[in-house]
């Protein structure tokens, strides 16, 4: 009974601790993906003095980064049109892929459709278009130009979008349409880029990009990869404490477990010493029952942690994990250490039962 | 031909407390020696000293030409494994385990457990049809027949018995002192503890100790 106490003492212990580090070690890619959903974690911006790249080169980032999951890739292109006789910063772009790397983009209306000559306004420009009734703008046609002298093109107003940020300035259409306003093809002033990745993958991403298309200078969005980095240090820092707690408490669980064992078996080892067991024969008794402990318990709480895991992962994250092997065998591992130094002091008191105690009878 | 020799053995507890003074003893092989007295003698200091559990604190103890005062105590662990057989007053079976498992315990920590040569001995005690009981399953007279096999399972050169008929009724007593004499017959060295004067009349020789001195030995 007291030998499985002990055991579901190691098996609990090592059931969380098998938990923590499969949560700890998938969390940076669930939580990676979660980020995503802030934005863009790398800027590709052009290496030399020019302002703007040539798109091309942006078609050979996803074969260089084939490693990693890549969110999205969208360029942009800046220039300023007039609109309705002002000039307005415009950004052409793709709004497929804008979606993918700008989740939190919000807006009131539409998406334009590719071909359609149609046009999202920031809200703040939105303001300025038509002043009283801001929504009404929503389907209207507002005349654009690349300035005095040239064509003016009609476009509908799709939807407002609404950042946060100083997009709500702009005005958005499709890159094709921007390139041919202002005359500048295949050119991209910058590209937002968002691929599930650490703060190691994202630098070999970076370093991946920077070497092989020498165009092109990336540069990492430092808020979010601080903010990830910041979480991820302090989640280190929990399930450390965690497993260290944890850990502790299986030792103080196992090792008082084990000396009630052995003042129970008290009269049997000074027996087993009075038949001839040597002070080694004993130390060999009580560790392998206690390493027999830890393997057995180790192995139930690494199947249970990845239960455990499992289920935080699918609660939190809503997202499966694989089961790890290399994080079972450190469970069982460290289940093997912690009873071994738990067996300690039980086996110190074992070695020095008196073998006469059998012939006083007590 | 001397088994066992004690020559001026003292045993002092904490540099005061003198539990056996000056205690000269000789066992011959083949013979068998009762050790009598009343509690608080030094019975079983003496026992534990001749047994090869506990060091005495000064003289001479040879046990089948080994110096017991020249070996540390992993060589008197040794000693005592090799050399001698013990039976307890309180038997001292393993309750887990059945009667040949309890048997082949002293063989486990001797050599080899022989399963044959274990229910061997218990033949030898008239136990073979009892080898799979536990002894919760076993009379007391059995326990101590048990307890008996165990100590003979490795040819020792000394038995060692402590009141082997202390927690037995008379007719398990009888039974256990015929298996003393066979065993004696057979040429075994015997030495049993006790207050009894019945089991004590039993042995070829016979001491009494008192306050941790050999007050007289006389032969039976």
């Amino acid at each position: 009974m007291r030998m499985l106490t002990a055991l579901l003492a190691v098996a609990v212990g090592a059931t969380i601790i098998s938990g923590m580090v499969t949560v700890y070690r998938d969390v940076p890619e669930q939580l990676g993906r979660e980020f995503r959903a802030y934005g863009a974690n790398l800027l590709l911006l052009p290496s030399n003095d020019s302002s703007t790249f040539n798109a091309e080169n942006l078609d050979k980032v996803p074969e260089l980064i084939k490693n990693y999951e890549l969110v999205g890739i969208a360029p942009f292109l800046y220039e300023r049109l007039e609109i309705n006789k002002q000039y307005i910063l415009t950004g052409g772009t793709d709004f497929e892929q804008l979606q993918k790397v700008s989740p939190y983009w919000q807006i009131k209306g539409n998406y334009p459709k590719k071909g359609e000559r149609e046009i999202l306004v920031g809200s703040n420009l939105a303001q300025i278009l038509s002043p009283y009734e801001t929504e009404e703008i929503i389907g209207k046609k507002i005349g654009i130009s690349a300035g005095e002298g040239t064509a003016i093109r009609q476009y509908t107003v799709t939807g407002i979008i609404s950042t946060g940020g100083k997009e709500e300035d702009f005005a958005f259409m499709y890159l094709d349409d921007l390139q041919q306003i202002a005359n500048k093809p295949n050119a991209v002033s910058l590209a937002r880029l968002s691929v599930v990745a650490d703060a190691v993958a994202l630098k070999a991403v970076e370093d991946s990009i920077k070497d092989n298309i020498p165009e092109i200078m990336p540069q990492p969005v430092q808020q979010i990869a601080i903010s990830e980095f910041n979480v991820l240090g302090k989640l280190q820092v929990l399930v450390l404490l965690v497993t260290i707690i944890v850990m502790a408490l299986t030792l103080i669980c196992v090792s008082t477990t084990m000396m009630a064992v052995v003042t129970e078996r008290r009269k049997e080892i000074g027996l087993h010493k009075a038949l001839g067991a040597s002070n080694k024969n004993i130390v060999y008794e009580f560790l392998g029952e206690g390493c027999l402990l830890g393997a057995v318990g180790g192995l139930i709480g690494s199947g249970l942690g990845y239960l455990f895991a499992e289920f935080v992962s699918v609660q939190v994250f809503g997202r499966s994990i694989t089961f790890s092997v290399s994080v079972a065998i450190l469970s069982i591992l460290l289940s093997l250490v912690i009873t071994g130094i738990a067996s300690l002091i039980p086996v110190k008191i074992a070695i020095n039962v008196d073998p006469a105690i059998v012939l006083r009878g007590e | 031909m001397a088994l066992l020799e004690l020559k001026d053995v003292s045993m002092i507890y904490n540099g005061k407390v003198k539990a056996l003074e000056n205690i000269n003893l000789t066992v011959s092989k083949g013979e068998w020696l009762a050790i009598m007295g009343p509690s608080g003698s030094g019975k079983t200091t003496l026992m534990n000293i001749i047994g090869c559990m506990d060091h005495a604190t000064s003289g001479e103890i040879n046990l089948d030409g080994i110096s017991l005062m020249d070996v540390n105590n992993e060589e008197l662990t040794s000693v005592r494994r090799d050399k001698i057989g013990m039976v307890f007053q309180q038997f001292h079976l393993v309750p887990y385990l059945t009667a040949l498992e309890n048997v082949m315990v002293a063989q486990y920590y001797h050599s080899i457990p022989d399963a044959d040569e274990a229910l061997a001995a218990l033949k030898r005690v008239g136990l073979e049809d009892r080898a799979s009981h536990l002894p919760s399953q076993l009379s007391g007279g059995e326990q101590q027949r048990v307890c008996i096999a165990r100590a003979l399972i490795n040819y020792p050169v000394l038995i060692l018995a402590d009141e082997p008929t202390g927690n037995l009724d008379e007719a398990n007593q009888n039974l256990v002192m015929k298996i003393f004499h066979q065993l004696h017959d057979e040429g075994h060295t015997i030495i049993t503890v006790t207050h009894s004067p019945d089991v004590g009349k039993e042995a070829e020789h016979c001491v009494v100790i008192e306050h941790g001195h050999i007050k007289n030995a006389e032969v039976s």
